[in-house]
């Protein structure tokens, strides 16, 4: 019983830290008086006046990973379980995060909303896996079909671009978030992390934002010019909208010049992926007026742009 | 002599443990030489080259069985051994080679990166599926997601086969059928051993990773074009 006392006392630390990282979370609640449900003090009770609300908690999430939510750290970033607490996730919760990130309402903070501090790397990570393939596999796909009567053209899978496409992508999923949140953590000062996000909160919404290009790189496979420009403007609004939406809030209490360049430099550089990619991987070699036998692979060698 | 009272006092009452009174211990401890009846089991050194390589191709084999017909059998699980997957990845490997990737580098993976793909592939889905919280060791995994590329290899070897006879449209037809049927076959046998070991509500995160890595072997199975 001491053992669970000791866990309850550590708990209503975490619990008491939470609470000044996010007035707003609606997940833990101290006051004794409305608490509906005492889920994790059923039947034991001890010496703790700590009673937990855990009622407001439709997700469907375990009691342990709300208890743990704001707790970053299982172990040292040597043990296994560490890691493991990153990828707490279930299939409905990625799912729903998925979705989030594809349809933003104004007012829908992703990461107050979906997030709900249980930050996870499972779908970052593989969002951008999927990604960097859909990317490389259709623009070969594109270029292919878009070759397809010209006689001297010859079919190259063209494998050396998954390996570009995965650094870029890996690159921007990472560097942008700690640039951002880094750039974040200094401007907010001493007001420390009042609407601040964790690191792991950036690049988690960071991941889910990029889930918008996936169908997009699999539609620019049509080679109409006009169907891929619509694409790209639609996706990039979704996308950097979600970014905008979650971003803005904490912005907006510094100077309005900061702000506002915060939030284009946001959507700048998401642009500039998105357009990158097009640029890079759907190049369509349709300027080559007389090809010489080998000329159409090279002319679309050299017509990439260096990165 | 005080001392030693005091000293075997301790012990006294050992006095009463009924073998020290009535029945005397004697024996022999020497260790009989030479004694063959408990090493047969156990001692593989003694034995013929040709009985050890066997056995290994028979379990490698029964093992290639299993991937043939997937039933929810632990077999592969309990004796994993990674010589399968190494054989495998090195056909496959192989027969991706001689395509048109001959001085330029545009053409299809190089030898290392099939390695690469596959062994990292295997390794990150197996890292992905232990933190989820699966409870399938980390070689077993590995044994089972190599030996999966058995029915990928086999249709690399059907679609080198087929392009002999020409490479227009009918032959990328052929091609698309077998590879897609063996990358279903593929997925669905791994899924069958590996699906067990998740909890029931992270299942389809942890075969989505499985479908994309058979799917990414598909691609570059399928993309396969000599050289001309």
């Amino acid at each position: 019983d001491s053992i669970f006392i000791d866990v309850l006392s550590a708990e209503f630390e975490e619990a008491a830290e939470l609470l000044s990282v996010d007035p707003g979370a609606s997940t833990l609640s101290m006051s004794a008086s409305n608490t509906t449900t005492v889920a994790a003090g059923e039947g034991r009770g001890g010496g703790e006046e700590v009673k937990l609300d855990l009622s407001e908690d439709e997700e469907g999430q375990e009691e342990s990973s709300e208890l743990l939510g704001g707790q970053k750290a299982a172990g040292g970033f040597w043990t296994f379980e560490y890691y493991q607490s990153f990828f707490n996730v279930d299939t409905v919760q990625v799912l729903d995060r998925v979705k989030g990130s594809v349809m933003p309402l104004p007012g829908r903070n992703f990461i107050k909303h979906h997030l709900r501090s249980n930050p996870d790397l499972y779908g970052p990570f593989w969002i951008c896996v999927t990604l960097v393939f859909s990317v490389a596999i259709s623009g070969n796909l594109s270029v292919f079909l878009s070759q397809m009567g010209n006689p001297s053209f010859h079919y190259r899978p063209q494998f050396h671009r998954v390996t570009i496409a995965a650094v870029v992508i890996f690159l921007y999923a990472w560097l942008v978030p700690i640039g951002l949140w880094g750039f974040l953590t200094w401007r907010q000062g001493a007001e420390r992390q009042i609407g601040g996000y964790s690191f792991l909160e950036t690049v988690c919404v960071y991941g889910y934002s990029l889930f918008i290009y996936i169908p997009t790189s699999v539609l620019w496979i049509i080679p109409l010019e006009w169907v891929r420009w619509t694409l790209i403007l639609i996706a990039m609004l979704i996308s950097g909208s979600v970014l905008v939406l979650t971003f803005w809030p904490v912005v907006r209490d510094d100077t309005k010049v900061m702000a506002v360049a915060t939030v284009a430099m946001i959507v700048v550089l998401h642009t500039l992926l998105a357009i990158g990619c097009k640029m890079y991987f759907f190049q369509i070699a349709v300027h080559s007026p007389t090809p010489a036998p080998t000329a159409p692979p090279a002319h679309i060698t050299l017509a990439t742009q260096p990165h | 002599m005080a001392a030693a009272d005091e000293a075997s006092r301790p012990f006294a009452g050992l006095s009463d443990v009924s073998i020290s009174e009535d029945i005397p211990v004697e024996g022999d401890i020497s260790v009989p030489m030479g004694s063959s009846r408990r090493d047969d089991e156990f001692s593989t050194l003694d034995e013929p080259v040709k009985e050890t390589i066997l056995r290994d191709l028979r379990a490698v084999g029964n093992k290639f069985i299993h991937v043939l017909y997937p039933k929810r059998s632990s077999a592969l699980l309990r004796d994993w051994d990674l010589w399968g997957p190494l054989l495998l990845c090195v056909t496959l490997a192989l027969l991706l080679q001689g395509g048109s990737a001959d001085s330029d580098d545009q053409g299809g993976p190089q030898f290392a990166e099939v390695f690469v793909i596959i062994w990292f592939g295997s390794i990150i889905i197996t890292l992905n599926s232990k933190l989820l919280g699966g409870t399938i060791s980390f070689f077993q995994s590995l044994c089972v997601l190599g030996y999966c590329i058995m029915p990928l290899t086999v249709a690399m070897a059907v679609c080198r086969i087929v392009l002999v006879g020409g490479s227009g449209p009918v032959s990328f037809g052929v091609r698309l059928v077998v590879v897609t049927a063996s990358f279903g076959w593929s997925t669905f046998a791994s899924t069958a051993f590996l699906a067990d070991s998740q909890p029931a509500n992270r299942k389809a995160l942890v075969v989505y990773p499985v479908f994309l890595f058979y799917f990414v072997i598909g691609w570059m199975v399928l993309t396969f074009s000599p050289a001309q």
